[in-house]
């Protein structure tokens, strides 16, 4: 991705697959059979992304400031290379956007009631915002930060500006606007990037599988009663990976 | 105002293991037993189908089967000093919720504390003399013995299908199992589970350093298997989604396909869900429970379910909970250390190190929850001289392997970068060829590591909060500092081509999941002046009421806790059905 291209396009992504909720009826179920052994796996058969499976595009929470962030976020930590496309096409910012516009994001399971302190490292997060406020504050702190250091948006930040900024911000080095903590924004960030990277591509991101593929995890697995007895010696079992939405 | 129900004679607060077990137990005596469960219904074949249950993200990473946070939570500190704030989220520990509790997600390590646990004080003194047990240490005896507690192992053992080899039995030491084992009086009652490289490896090198390696005792069904009450258990299909899922091969022994629906073939007991028992109500005299107020969360309705006898069997932090909400037992003050009710909570401490093999895959996707090769020889091995370390209790290391769910699961060396494309290479490279040797470390109590109400913050019914007052104290960083050496030898022997730093756990926080053995906070015992139980598990001060669970444990050890939960469950309800229903009253 060019330095500074916006990426909220519509027409492009509809084409970019996942194993959304409309694909998930067609598709069969596999049984998990092994495949060509260790090497096998090579990162060719990890990209591209088929276009079998459209799934709808665009944000239904990221306003467009934020997911020019996002894409960028997720772009400059799972870049394009011999592994994987980069983050933005196998749907990491969709991952993140439908978390947090989903109950998650609305603080589902998180305790909510004051009075509200800083605390101690050991007593965990103590701020009084949900994912999806935790998000629209922090997107906005890091782009202000990123103006007054760099002159520009974080999405228009050279490599290197980048990665000092997330460097920065993951070291707690990093107070954002109005006294946001930068680290507690960073922890959520890389929390939900891997995620999207490695969770089930019916949420959206790891799209084909292609995370899986890379590490050589075969998913929804079932049987492995028999490949106990024969993979137990060092040797790498080697499956084409299966996703909830394949068993569906 | 509450709506008042007829009464029961028996009313069981959660239906977990404890409460699945006490139902059953106590169904054939024909009185009317009605179990309150805070939850919702559990039917495995739904609730657990595949690929539904096969969601990292859903279950493991956002908790769908355990307790909401948002509706009740506990607040913690790590020392009196500081303010405690409410864990906001899950993370160190995790507690269940619904039909099955726990027990219906957990990973299925079973194991017997042996006898010196169980006389933990005496033993120690007997040894290393009186001066070796520190001051702020009240350390004390459970008021039963290993041999007491035998059959009671034996009947839980195989009503949940342990999968294990003996080592002890009857005194003959078998070399494949636990040497270090106390005695038992029969093979378990399925044969281990297979061993996958990494235990291999393990067990090659133990073995080479004088150690004694076996593999670990678990509800991982290794066979298919009917239970003494003729409940099936499938066999373990090594599928890597464990502990924090159901089982739809119902190979874990879980109280959902064995004493659960057991119980409830008796029409005198009732299964209520979705009822939150708020409070336990007493007589004007307080010492006789009257039975118990729940809100029926379906409709926030509050009700009064009167009952002759009460047993608390929810999770133990729920236990303590409601004996302090409801006055059951006199609080323990820390400052004057007195009082019973939150005295020796304790958690589990650790330390792990990771291996990084170049040439070898583990598969760690083909994993099942308990399973694992261990070594008690710095644990259970009572022959081990505890002067030379300092401290009391011990390690049991293990190297396991319960999944490879790459959310969570992705080792990398250190130095490796959190991003980028070298991370990505990184996290490809090593995923396969990772193996951690972890152990599990003993908590003795200490008298400022305790449960009590929390001043400030409340739960959805407006109650306090409990608040968590815990730090790994010296007793626990002499543990685990000795283990951290142990497991880094072992590493170093093992060969790998890179290692991380063995990692012992200093101190506490809540926020990376460790362990969810919590025990203590309403301890069994023989002096009503240091337990809130007696060795029936019954309330010294209000005889009706019978506590189950871990909150009866004075100190917890580096085992996993299931073990003597279901054995003391069943001993409970002997001395019930056989003693206090004949005669109602203290049985001390």
């Amino acid at each position: 991705m060019a330095e500074g291209k916006s990426r909220v396009d519509v027409a492009r992504r509809q084409f970019l697959g996942g194993a959304g909720v409309a694909g998930a009826a067609a598709a069969a179920a596999h049984a998990l059979t092994p495949v060509a052994p260790a090497s096998a796996q090579t990162p060719a058969q990890a990209a591209p992304p088929s276009n079998a499976q459209p799934q709808p595009a665009g944000y239904t929470f990221f306003k467009p400031q934020e997911a020019l962030f996002i894409e960028a976020v997720v772009d400059h930590m799972v870049p394009k290379d011999e592994l994987t496309p980069s983050g933005t096409d196998i749907g990491l910012a969709t991952y993140i956007d439908r978390a947090l516009a989903g109950s998650w994001g609305k603080g589902d399971r998180l305790y909510m009631q004051g009075p509200w302190q800083r605390g101690t490292a050991n007593q965990g997060y103590q701020l009084p915002l949900t994912p999806a406020a935790l998000y629209r504050a922090g997107i906005e702190g890091a782009n202000a930060h990123c103006r007054k250091a760099y002159g520009q948006t974080f999405d228009r930040c050279t490599a290197e500006q980048k990665e000092t900024f997330l460097r920065e911000l993951s070291g707690g080095k990093i107070t954002l606007a109005g006294g946001l903590p930068g680290r507690a924004f960073f922890t959520a960030l890389y929390e939900n990037v891997m995620e999207g990277m490695f969770a089930d591509p019916i949420y959206g991101g790891n799209r084909d599988k292609v995370c899986w593929k890379m590490i050589g995890f075969p998913g929804v697995s079932a049987n492995n009663a028999e490949n106990i007895k024969t993979y137990n010696d060092g040797r790498r079992f080697a499956a084409n990976p299966v996703g909830i939405a394949d068993m569906s | 105002m509450a709506t008042k129900l007829p009464p029961v004679d028996i009313v069981i607060v959660g239906m977990g293991w404890t409460g699945g077990i006490l139902a059953k137990e106590l169904g054939p005596t024909g009185l009317k037993i009605t179990v309150l469960e805070r939850g919702g219904t559990r039917v495995p074949q739904n609730d657990f189908a595949v690929p539904l249950i096969r969601d990292e993200l859903r279950f493991s990473s956002r908790h769908d089967m355990m307790m909401d946070v948002s509706q009740d939570t506990y607040s913690i500190r790590n020392n009196p000093s500081e303010t405690a704030l409410p864990m906001r989220r899950l993370g160190s520990f995790l507690p269940g919720e619904g039909v099955g509790g726990a027990g219906a997600h957990w990973n299925g390590v079973t194991w017997r504390w042996p006898d010196h646990e169980l006389r933990i004080r005496s033993k120690y003194e007997e040894r290393y003399g009186k001066n070796y047990i520190p001051a702020d240490m009240p350390l004390q005896d459970w008021g039963v013995t290993g041999e007491e507690i035998e059959p009671y192992y034996d009947r839980f053992e195989y009503v949940a299908g342990i999968s294990g080899k003996a080592g002890n039995l009857k005194g003959q030491i078998q070399k494949e199992g636990n040497a270090f084992e106390d005695p038992r009086s029969r093979e378990y009652p399925l044969p281990p589970l297979l061993q996958n490289h990494a235990s291999q490896l393990f067990t090659k090198t133990a073995r080479e350093l004088g150690y004694h390696p076996f593999i670990r005792p678990t509800a991982n069904a290794s066979q298919p298997y009917t239970n003494p009450d003729g409940m099936k258990i499938g066999q373990c299909q090594y599928c890597g989604f464990c502990e924090r899922f159901g089982c739809e091969a119902n190979a874990k022994g879980s109280p959902l396909i064995t004493v659960i629906p057991v119980a409830m073939r008796n029409p005198n007991v009732e299964l209520r869900t979705y009822s939150w028992v708020t409070k336990v109500l007493k007589d004007s005299t307080g010492k006789k429970a009257t039975g118990v107020q729940y809100v029926n969360t379906l409709t926030g309705e509050e009700m009064e379910q009167p009952a002759d006898l009460v047993i608390l069997a929810g999770y133990i932090l729920s236990n303590v909970h409601l004996m302090l909400l409801s006055g059951i037992g006199k609080p323990y003050d820390s400052q004057t250390q007195t009082g019973v009710i939150g005295k020796n909570y304790a958690y589990q401490a650790g330390a792990g190190v990771t291996l990084f093999f170049e040439d070898r895959s583990f598969n760690p996707f083909i994993a099942t929850g308990g399973w694992g090769t261990s070594i008690d020889d710095f644990h259970t091995n009572w022959n081990f001289d505890r002067t030379k370390h300092g401290g009391i209790g011990g390690a049991y290391i293990t190297v396991g392997g319960s999944h490879g769910r790459p959310i969570s699961y992705r080792p990398l060396p250190p130095g490796t970068p959190q991003w980028g494309s070298d991370w990505k290479r990184a996290v490809a490279k090593w995923y396969q060829g990772s193996l951690n040797i972890s152990a599990s470390a003993s908590v003795m109590p200490n008298r400022i590591n305790y449960l009590d109400l929390d001043p400030t913050y409340t739960n959805r019914f407006g109650q306090p909060l409990m608040r968590m007052t815990f730090e790994f104290r010296e007793n626990e960083h002499k543990l685990v500092r000795h283990a951290a050496e142990v497991i880094g030898g072992i590493g170093k022997a093992m060969n790998p081509t890179l290692m991380s730093k063995p990692a012992p756990r200093m101190t506490w926080s809540v926020v990376p999941y460790q362990s969810t053995h919590n025990t203590g906070g309403a301890v069994m015992g023989t002096d009503p002046n240091s337990s809130a139980l007696n060795r029936h598990l019954q309330s010294w001060d209000v005889s009706n009421v019978f506590v189950t669970g871990a909150s009866a444990f004075p100190h917890n050890s580096g085992y996993n806790p299931t073990g003597p939960v279901g054995a003391l469950a069943y001993r409970m309800a002997d001395a019930i059905r056989e003693k206090y229903l004949k005669n109602p009253g203290s049985l001390i």
